[in-house]
């Protein structure tokens, strides 16, 4: 039980902040919220002390005995209940103004905070940093104010970082925000807090708070695919990022483009009436001018998207990897990658994710998680199910690993 | 006067008169009765069986959770397994729980009339009370339904499950609400025995009184928030489901609107029954009256305003947080005055710890925590850590199960002899008491700390550092299972062995008590004139018959 050293401490540590009522933070305005938490908890305590030992102290004094009757005593008292209503008024009135001033600080995020996009949806979250990166998880840098703006894709979702005393729905059809600076360095749980069915408990992710300089390392090398992963692997994840999944297939159904299946190596009938081979210099061409040559049978309604030379490489070798063709030791190299991470790892995961198949209209690139495409090596993928985290923990990202 | 003293003064085993119980027998007329005690007998048989059915349910909940992982059942079992337990204990059991069983039995009588201002709208009300359980039954047998008892939208309009028949069940258990209340506000009004001024009106007509205005006004606003949700899942009107057009949170508001009221619903008449049993069992004229009245009344008006506090992380608007938090601080004024009334009503008295005030001040103890964790919660910046994780599931439960099924308790044991004439064993009453008491302190109170650790509510799997909280909580469920247990035997064995009551084995001044135990079909042979229902100066105790009789009154004993 927590003592009125803990009280203390809530006051003058900065940092920390675990006891036997809360969990470890990771900002001032935690801290804030801790304080306000402990105000209430010893203002109660004291009120239910007062109750519990006038009624036990009433009870054995006024015990009833043969031949004892009652006492008289006057039926009420304006005076005392007065007091006994106006006291509380005034502790109600302040607990009001601590919480009112606390929440506040949540409020409004300042003008120059790093901004992060959150998308929930159906069991996982997603983060889009301002490159359009997007991560299973939360990194941010230490000591700068971050601003979240939370939507969804299905129901109502609620993103909660217990460590930082934050909590906001996430109701599709709006935008809600929420913003926090973190002060400590570490990795902390996040959790879905709205009830949103079957695997609601599973919809975990990873709060990590960079050092100094450490998160825009982490977004680099994160963003940077080819530099981080083998050209199989950085095609694939292109391949979500670039909003290709939209319309090419990977089993070989036919969207609004043609499926990726088996098409390197293959021979391609054209609008124009042309036969080609669909190799390297094909996919080249297709990417960087989409209308120069159409395939029979589908519009041309593919928009130009920037892909660098490295780029492109990695691409080919991802649709390599996927046709009988092409399978030549690209697609080895992918098996057996340098980080064995399973994908999509958060225990419980359901093997099949019902909410998968259903991708939203609105076309997040990056939509699938691990379950969808196994075999994809994440950077950063979840596996929060410690929700009382070691604050010194890893503040590495994963995918200084997968550099390798 | 003396007329009423000769009337109680005789022994119950004297009484040739038939009861309400014996006058008619049959199953048509229980069936058709009008009489207000018998439609409370069976509100009192159907509400509990609804409770046996709520409490297995979270007895499956408390099992699943004794491990991380998997224990009993899948998640989407556990789903709804933990949605039927929450709308068959609120919409079923706690809402019409005390105004249909005790408030219908004992309404009239205390008023000192002959029954309710509209017996057959009463009957009808349950009726329409078992008309939305078949409902709800029918939904479980179609597979049960998994949206929480919130029915919280879009997913309540975009889940497979049975959403439809669970919610036109609640939409009909509405009306046996609202029957209630327009019963209970028009018997208030203008049944009172002559002598009965408003504020000579027992504390529980009062607490009722509250309960009514509050289930006249609010359930209207819960029916047609269901009904357009049937239209938003069959039509597709495009009022909740962003898919649509609609808003998710304008049912939150909706919901909310009702379902915040309804929480007084459920602990107003708690008030009352506590308000009843401190002062017979302290043998004290209740302590501050008028302001246990009056703050029954306030409670009532105040739960219309505080709505907005369920939704403080949806994205509301930080004004309306500020305001709603503001005006759900001026809510727990009320509730603290009353507490303190309580605990100053034992000052100087005779205190007994028979049963029923066992219970009383179980409640004391736990609606005090119940109570003081709802500061938490209404302090906006605590309130965003906590909101939603397992510290709200213990407090309510600690208002809900601590505050009404503890008062609730009481009421049955207090009111035991007067309904089916029937003493029961004090000593296993009191263990029974002990048992609930301590079970359910082990089953909440580690729930505190989950959920300010940061445990979310409605979780299948969980972190394994909470499972020791998980087993304690699971364990104390099982006792508090066995507690009831031991209260049901005990109570069904006084019905056949119990001693005969006595007509006022408390020695309460409230009409109901000079009536014969049980009652006759028309309560009181001749109208009674109401005093003082807490100045117990005129009642002695007589051994004879173990009860309370009424002498002549000794001037002057108080001040």
């Amino acid at each position: 039980m927590p003592t009125t050293l803990d009280m203390l401490a809530v006051r003058l540590l900065a940092q920390g902040g675990k006891s036997f009522w809360l969990p470890p933070r990771s900002s001032q305005q935690a801290a804030e919220v801790d304080w306000t938490f402990y105000y209430i908890y010893y203002v109660s305590l004291f009120f239910f002390l007062l109750i519990v030992t006038l009624m036990v102290v009433f009870v054995i004094r006024y015990r009833r005995r043969p031949g004892q009757e009652a006492l008289p005593s006057r039926h009420h008292n304006l005076p005392l209940e007065l007091l006994w209503t106006g006291v509380p008024i005034i502790l109600v009135a302040t607990m009001f103004w601590f919480g009112f001033s606390g929440f506040m600080d949540f409020a409004y995020a300042p003008q120059n905070a790093y901004e992060i996009r959150v998308i929930g949806q159906k069991w996982k979250w997603q983060f889009e940093y301002p490159n359009g990166y997007i991560d299973q998880d939360l990194h941010v840098p230490v000591d700068r104010a971050v601003s979240l703006t939370l939507e969804s894709n299905d129901v109502i979702h609620s993103l909660f970082i217990p460590a930082l005393r934050l909590k906001r729905d996430a109701v599709p059809g709006r935008y809600t925000t929420a913003w926090f600076k973190a002060d400590t360095v570490g990795t902390y749980p996040i959790l879905c807090a709205e009830y949103c069915g079957t695997a609601h408990s599973d919809m975990l992710a990873r709060l990590v708070v960079h050092e100094r300089g450490g998160f825009e390392r982490w977004l680099e090398q994160a963003s940077n695919l080819l530099a981080t992963m083998s050209p199989v692997d950085a095609g694939e994840r292109l391949y979500q990022l670039k909003g290709c999944m939209q319309c090419h297939s990977l089993d070989g159904t036919a969207g609004i483009g043609p499926t990726f299946k088996d098409l390197y190596g293959r021979t391609v009938a054209l609008r124009s009436g042309e036969i080609v081979t669909a190799d390297d210099n094909y996919i080249r061409q297709s990417i960087l001018d989409p209308q120069g040559q159409i395939t029979a049978g589908f519009e041309g309604v593919m928009p130009l998207v920037q892909f660098s030379d490295d780029e492109i490489r990695a691409m080919i070798a991802f649709i390599r990897s996927i046709s009988a063709a092409g399978a030549e030791p690209a697609g080895e190299g992918a098996a057996g990658g340098e980080a064995p991470e399973p994908a999509g790892s958060a225990p419980g995961q359901p093997a099949t994710e019902p909410g998968a198949g259903a991708q939203p209209a609105i076309g997040r690139a990056i939509g699938g998680s691990g379950a969808q495409l196994p075999g994809t090596t994440w950077i950063g993928s979840a596996d929060a199910t410690n929700l009382v985290t070691d604050a010194e923990g890893s503040a590495t990202p994963d995918a200084s690993r997968d550099r390798g | 006067m003396s007329d009423l003293t000769t009337h109680t003064g005789h022994t119950p085993q004297a009484e040739p008169v038939a009861n309400y119980l014996s006058h008619a027998r049959g199953l048509r007329s229980w069936l058709f009765t009008l009489d207000h005690k018998r439609i409370g007998v069976m509100y009192l048989v159907s509400v509990l069986a609804s409770f046996l059915l709520g409490g297995i349910l979270a007895l499956l909940v408390r099992t699943e959770l004794l491990t991380p992982q998997h224990t009993v059942m899948g998640a989407d079992t556990y789903n709804i397994v933990f949605t039927l337990h929450g709308a068959t204990m609120i919409f079923l059991f706690i809402i019409p729980g005390v105004p249909g069983s005790i408030g219908n039995f004992v309404l009239p009588m205390m008023l000192g009339a002959k029954d309710v201002a509209f017996p057959r709208l009463n009957l009808a009300s349950y009726y329409m009370w078992l008309i939305g359980a078949v409902f709800t039954l029918i939904a479980i047998a179609m597979g049960g339904v998994d949206t929480g008892w919130t029915f919280y939208t879009p997913y309540s309009t975009t889940t497979n499950s049975a959403v439809i028949p669970v919610v036109v069940g609640v939409f009909i258990i509405g009306f046996s609400s609202i029957f209630t209340g327009i019963n209970f506000i028009v018997s208030i009004h203008k049944l009172r025995a002559p002598g009965m001024g408003w504020f000579n009106m027992p504390l529980m007509l009062w607490a009722l009184y509250a309960t009514s205005i509050i289930q006249v006004l609010a359930t209207p606003v819960l029916g047609i928030t269901l009904l357009l949700l049937i239209a938003e899942r069959v039509l597709q009107v495009g009022i909740f489901t962003p898919a649509y057009g609609g808003d998710p949170v304008l049912f939150q508001h909706f919901f909310w609107f009702y379902s915040h009221p309804a929480v007084y619903i459920m602990i107003l008449p708690a008030f009352g029954i506590i308000s009843e049993i401190i002062p017979v069992f302290s043998r004290k004229h209740i302590f501050g009256y008028k302001a246990i009245a009056y703050s029954s009344i306030a409670i009532s008006v105040l739960s219309f305003l505080v709505w907005g506090h369920h939704m403080f992380v949806s994205g509301q608007s930080p004004l309306a947080n500020a305001i709603f938090s503001a005006l759900t601080f001026a809510v727990a004024i009320p509730s603290a005055v009353k507490v303190f009334n309580w605990t100053a009503t034992m000052y100087k008295g005779s205190i007994s710890l028979a049963t029923p005030m066992v219970y009383a001040l179980g409640f004391l103890f736990l609606f005090a925590i119940g109570g003081l964790t709802g500061l938490f919660l209404g302090t906006l910046s605590v309130n965003v850590h906590l909101t939603d994780t397992y510290f709200v599931v213990a407090h309510f439960h600690y208002v809900m199960f601590g505050g009404t099924v503890m008062a609730f308790l009481a009421a049955i044991h207090y009111w035991w002899p007067k309904m089916f004439g029937r003493m029961y064993n004090q000593l296993a009453g009191q263990i029974g008491a002990l048992l609930i008491f301590v079970g359910f302190n082990a089953t909440f109170f580690p729930q505190f700390v989950m959920g300010s650790q940061g445990l979310p509510r409605r979780y299948y799997n969980y972190p394994e550092e909470f499972e020791i909280f998980n087993v304690f909580s699971t364990l104390g469920a099982y006792l508090t299972a066995v507690g009831f247990l031991l209260v049901a035997g005990m109570l069904i064995h006084s019905l056949f062995r119990g001693r005969p009551a006595p007509a006022n084995p408390w020695g309460a001044e409230t009409l109901e008590w000079k009536t014969p135990s049980p009652p006759t079909p028309e309560n009181f042979e001749s109208p009674p004139t109401a005093g003082d229902p807490y100045d117990y100066s005129r009642l002695a105790y007589e051994p004879e018959i173990g009860g309370y009789v009424e002498v002549p009154a000794r001037t002057g004993e108080v001040a």
